[in-house]
């Protein structure tokens, strides 16, 4: 059993404590859910989507320190965006915005940049699908 | 903010070193600075103390003073013992059994022995974690050259059939090794009782110091020193005597042996409450481990949909330092294989969290950890994708 201290930013900590937008969204316009839960981390991301743009954001996390603050953070990131800003948000940029993570967390960010863009195919999918 | 009482729940990952072994140690730091191999006064009062922590922890185990040697801790204990008969032996045969929950430290140079030529065979263990001797006697062949078996596990705590695995190899005539780490001053561990020949012990796992253990080398062992140079601990390990230490470890050998009984008894009720405590207000949660064969301070419990890490540092920020299986804690990102050997499922192993109590853990901290510890599950389940709802809400 590992012991190691982690050596979280305040911005990871502060997400992890109070996590932004927790919780299912009804009706929503996208949901991607990437992750495996024998690998230890699952992520739920839910979109609304109006006029192209994210208007409101869900997620729900099984997952480490990191992958919880990940999730949070891309939720906040992307409101308000277009689709398209929104896909050009990368793993780094999560990270970044969260003060950085320890390299061995990285691939919680990889894991959030993941659930959005199957959240918003989700979405681009269901536009396309005849009515 | 208010200032938060920090609440110690990892003694199996170290202890606080005991105010009494700090002491016994002060002195040998400067007014006893000597080196034990010096003829003159300075290093015979160092010698002395060595001798006397040597013969006080012999006789705590039931061993003859020459039968034990000083090492830097466990990892090294370990190394020693198995690469030491593993060479010493290789012409007799080359056949090496073991455990599928060993610690790393044997793990690691078994897996070292096995590159060398060395066949390891692993044994399993059941749900409980419990090896089974006719394992390994069955195991056992003329090929055969040592075995090795942790006393009591480190994670899970299940208490190995130590005495009646060394009878099985002694009768066969195999040399028998235990890791002890996590018994040596919380279990009797005589080691005529045991049927070992080797067993290796760290003393920070008991209230002395860090950097200090020693090894049990039952007289007529054969045995090649794994660190050669100078003429120190009988040509066995080399290197000038850690003096300061070992007294501490002496003096922590010394407490245990007139506090380990009823300290046990008390951990036991302790752990007990936090068991029963945690079961019952977290639906979905498991006691990983041998229910009754168990270390008296070993609480691991695995609760699903929620993952150890985000518990660990939850139960942190309440001031509450506890220790987890899950991968997210190590760099491999595989969770504890301990706990995947009795049949968990690799997502519930990540959701496993382990307390271990001590000499100084109290009531009213358990409790504290009662209260809090199912509002952290409950809120993390909240956040899991995993998690169906409150089945009885």
């Amino acid at each position: 059993m590992a012991e190691t201290p982690l050596p979280y930013s305040e911005k990871v900590m502060d997400h992890f404590r109070n996590p932004r937008n927790v919780g299912v969204m009804e009706n929503p316009s996208g949901v991607g859910k990437v992750g495996n839960a024998v690998c230890g981390d699952v992520m739920e991301l839910f979109i609304k989507v109006e006029n192209d743009i994210i208007i409101d954001t869900r997620f729900r996390t099984f997952g480490c320190g990191a992958a919880i603050a990940t999730s949070s953070m891309v939720t906040e990131l992307v409101k308000g965006k277009t689709l398209d800003e929104a896909l050009k948000i990368s793993n780094k940029a999560v990270a970044e915005a969260l003060g950085g993570l320890p390299p061995i967390k990285m691939h919680c960010s990889v894991l959030a940049e993941e659930a959005l863009k199957s959240a918003i195919d989700d979405y681009r999918k269901k536009q396309t699908e005849p009515k | 903010m208010k200032t938060m009482e920090r609440i110690y729940l990892d003694y199996a990952a170290t202890t606080p070193c005991h105010p009494e072994a700090v002491k016994a140690m002060q002195p040998y730091f400067y007014d006893k600075f000597g080196n034990a191999s010096s003829i003159y006064s300075f290093g015979q009062e160092a010698k002395a103390a060595l001798e006397e922590s040597r013969q006080r922890v012999a006789d705590f185990i039931g061993a003859r003073p020459e039968e034990i040697v000083f090492t830097s801790g466990a990892s090294e204990s370990n190394n020693a013992a198995l690469k030491g008969v593993a060479f010493a032996l290789r012409g007799k045969g080359n056949r090496i059994i073991t455990s599928v929950i060993e610690h790393h430290a044997i793990g690691e140079p078994c897996k070292f022995l096995a590159k060398e030529g060395f066949e390891i065979i692993i044994l399993p263990v059941d749900k409980d974690g419990l090896v089974d001797p006719d394992a390994v006697q069955k195991a056992l062949n003329d090929k055969t050259i040592l075995v090795s078996i942790m006393h009591a596990n480190n994670e899970i705590g299940t208490i190995q059939p130590i005495a009646e695995i060394g009878r099985i190899c002694r009768e066969k005539g195999v040399l028998f090794h235990t890791d002890a780490v996590q018994a040596v001053g919380h279990l009797p561990t005589l080691v005529s009782e045991l049927n070992v020949d080797m067993l290796s012990s760290s003393g920070h796992k008991f209230y002395g110091p860090k950097g200090v253990g020693f090894l049990y080398i039952r007289r007529g062992t054969k045995i090649k020193p794994l660190i050669q140079g100078g003429d120190q601990e009988r040509r066995f390990r080399a290197g000038t005597e850690n003096v300061a230490g070992i007294v501490g470890l002496a003096k922590a050998v010394e407490i245990a042996a007139s506090e380990m009984e009823a300290e046990g008894k008390q951990l036991i009720q302790l752990r007990d409450a936090l068991i029963q405590g945690i079961l019952k207000a977290v639906p979905d949660s498991r006691l990983n481990g041998h229910p009754a064969q168990r270390l008296p301070n070993n609480v691991n419990i695995s609760f699903a949909y929620v993952e150890g890490e985000s518990m660990l540092l939850n139960l942190d920020l309440e001031g509450i330092a506890a220790s987890t299986g899950s991968a997210c804690t190590s760099s491999s990102l595989e969770p504890s294989s301990v706990l995947l050997a009795i049949g968990l499922p690799a997502e519930t192993a990540h959701g496993s969290i382990r307390f271990t109590l001590g000499k100084w853990t109290a009531r009213a901290q358990v409790d504290r950890v009662l209260d809090i510890f199912p509002k952290i599950v409950a809120k993390l389940r909240v956040m899991s994708p995993l998690y169906p709802g409150d089945k009885n809400g």
